[in-house]
């Protein structure tokens, strides 16, 4: 209980914060059409009617509330006004790219840890892939793909893993380095491989930085993911739904949909934290 | 087998640095035989651990000659030839003590049948039988040091190098373990190399003591114990224990090593 209330607190702090804007951004527009009515129109009048607008500039929480409850239960999961199935269609390219992403920055980490070749040319390369703004590159990436015969999820998971390998190649080059020359000393005594260095510790020393980076990565994924369907035409997904309602001036729907996602990447990341939990307590590394 | 274990000819390992050469040993001369206990005792930066690591083929000598079992000492760690117990235990804490000193054993290519027995007889001999499955993190600082002896001790190599293994205890818990380990060497006969920066500590422990001083780091004193092989804890309150003890401390002023 003691953690609930100051959560609660806030929440409640946002969301009065959230109304007082909803009445200042939705009121000029309501002055306006009483204006062009030639009517005066007071306070007091104008106030209910902020917090009611087909497409209010700043929708008040309880529209949202309703646009997301809408979304979510009031329609058919098959339905394309459903929230469930656009979210199912972001989320399926989010997990695809995410193990992408994990998989080529686990492997692109061995590399650079074990190659000094690689280490000195990949990681440049892999900070500068960052610095491009993933809006321009995204829909080369679809063009591209598409020219070749590759549409549908796969373009979409491939920005994602763009967005999540990195963090991923930069926690687990930080993992895979983590154990002490102590440490590595010691297993020289062994006269060990380098193969039994990477499995025995290196790996296993790198398990609390690789979730660390997972964590981080799914965010990234879904983000990319998003971005990806922007420039596909909009046809299905959350970033179909928030270019729709930037078309259509539906900014209940937008809001609907960007709370979704916040939803979805909350959900993801406790999921990983769970399986993180889970793990290093069976590894023993949790106390 | 005859021959000493351990061979230092005119040893020599100067380290290269930004602020020019370091000579962390210089012309070291000594033989150690077999089952001798040798504690090598100085201030810091009397290349003492810079020693013991070039036995292990740790650092690389730039002068002189080194054998270890006859062999280089590159090839004596290929062949597995000692146990190496550092400063800290350095336990995998995704380990338990068992899986700790199952480790080299894994490594080493023992079979599964032949780990289960030496982790439990070298469990037993440092004292830690019941233990095995505990996290280390759930021992204390004295017992994780005794896995780390028993994980040195699992694949049975005749040399056990250790450097400055119970530094980080405290004194009370330190005796403790100077009395095990007499047992422990008493029992397996092996050959100890041990680096120390306590007086009693190495006249308690060793047959020989070498007294290093540094800048460059060298060997002043080579100091034959006459203590009898059986040591209580109490034998460190007898003349010749204090005789000893004061000759050590006499080498360390000689080397200039502790300028008061």
């Amino acid at each position: 209980m003691k953690a609930v209330v100051p959560i609660l607190t806030v929440l409640a702090v946002i969301v009065a914060l959230w109304y007082a804007a909803a009445v200042w951004m939705n009121a000029p527009w309501e002055r306006d059409q009483a204006a062009r009515a030639g009517t005066a129109i007071t306070f007091a009048q104008l106030l209910p009617l902020t917090m009611v607008q087909e497409r209010p500039v700043l929708p008040a929480p309880h529209q949202v509330a309703v646009g997301l409850w809408e979304g979510l239960a009031g329609q058919a999961i098959t339905s394309k006004r459903s929230l469930v199935y656009h979210g199912w269609v972001t989320l399926s390219a989010t997990l695809l790219g995410f193990a992408i992403g994990t998989t080529a920055g686990v492997l692109l980490a061995v590399g650079i840890v074990h190659n000094r070749a690689m280490d000195l040319s990949v990681m440049p390369w892999a900070i500068a892939s960052q610095t491009i703004p993933i809006l321009a590159i995204a829909p080369m990436i679809i063009v591209v793909l598409n020219s070749v015969g590759v549409s549908g999820l796969l373009p979409k998971a491939i920005i994602s893993a763009y967005l999540s390998f990195f963090p991923v190649v930069v926690g687990m080059v930080k993992g895979l380095r983590s154990p002490d020359a102590m440490q590595l000393d010691l297993l020289r005594t062994y006269n060990a491989s380098r193969a039994a260095t990477f499995w025995k510790l290196r790996l296993p020393a790198s398990m609390p930085y690789l979730f660390t980076s997972l964590k981080v990565g799914i965010a990234a994924a879904l983000v990319g993911a998003i971005v990806g369907e922007l420039p596909t035409g909009a046809v299905a997904g959350l970033g179909a739904r928030l270019l729709q309602g930037s078309y259509y001036g539906q900014t209940v729907q937008i809001w609907a949909a960007l709370f979704t996602a916040a939803f979805a990447a909350a959900a993801l990341v406790a999921l990983i934290g769970a399986v993180q939990r889970v793990t290093l307590r069976r590894m023993g590394m949790a106390r | 087998m005859a021959g000493p274990v351990i061979e230092a000819r005119g040893l020599g390992l100067t380290f290269q640095t930004g602020d020019g050469p370091v000579h962390a040993l210089k012309d070291v001369n000594l033989t150690i035989g077999r089952g001798d206990f040798v504690s090598f005792i100085g201030p810091s930066g009397c290349g003492k651990t810079t020693f013991l690591r070039a036995i292990a083929a740790l650092e690389q000598p730039t002068e002189g000659t080194l054998t270890v079992n006859g062999m280089t000492p590159e090839q004596a760690r290929k062949s597995r030839a000692y146990g190496y117990v550092f400063q800290a235990a350095g336990l995998y804490p995704w380990r338990t003590i068992a899986g700790n000193v199952r480790l080299p054993l894994e490594i080493m290519g023992f079979s599964k049948v032949e780990q289960e027995a030496r982790v439990n007889n070298v469990l037993q001999l440092v004292d830690l039988e019941g233990f095995g499955k505990k996290f280390p993190w759930q021992l204390s600082g004295g017992m994780q040091q005794r896995a780390s002896i028993a994980r040195a001790l699992a694949f049975d190599a005749d040399i056990l190098l250790m450097d400055e293994p119970f530094g980080a205890l405290d004194e009370i818990v330190r005796d403790r373990l100077n009395e095990e380990l007499l047992k422990l060497w008493a029992r397996t006969g092996k050959t100890i190399g041990f680096v120390t920066h306590s007086i009693p500590e190495a006249v308690y422990l060793s047959t020989r003591i070498v007294v290093m001083s540094p800048r460059p780091g060298r060997i002043t004193d080579v100091i034959d114990s006459p203590l009898p092989k059986e040591r209580p804890l109490d034998i460190r309150d007898s003349a010749e224990f204090i005789a000893i003890a004061h000759r050590v401390r006499e080498g360390l002023r000689a080397g200039h090593s502790y300028e008061v």
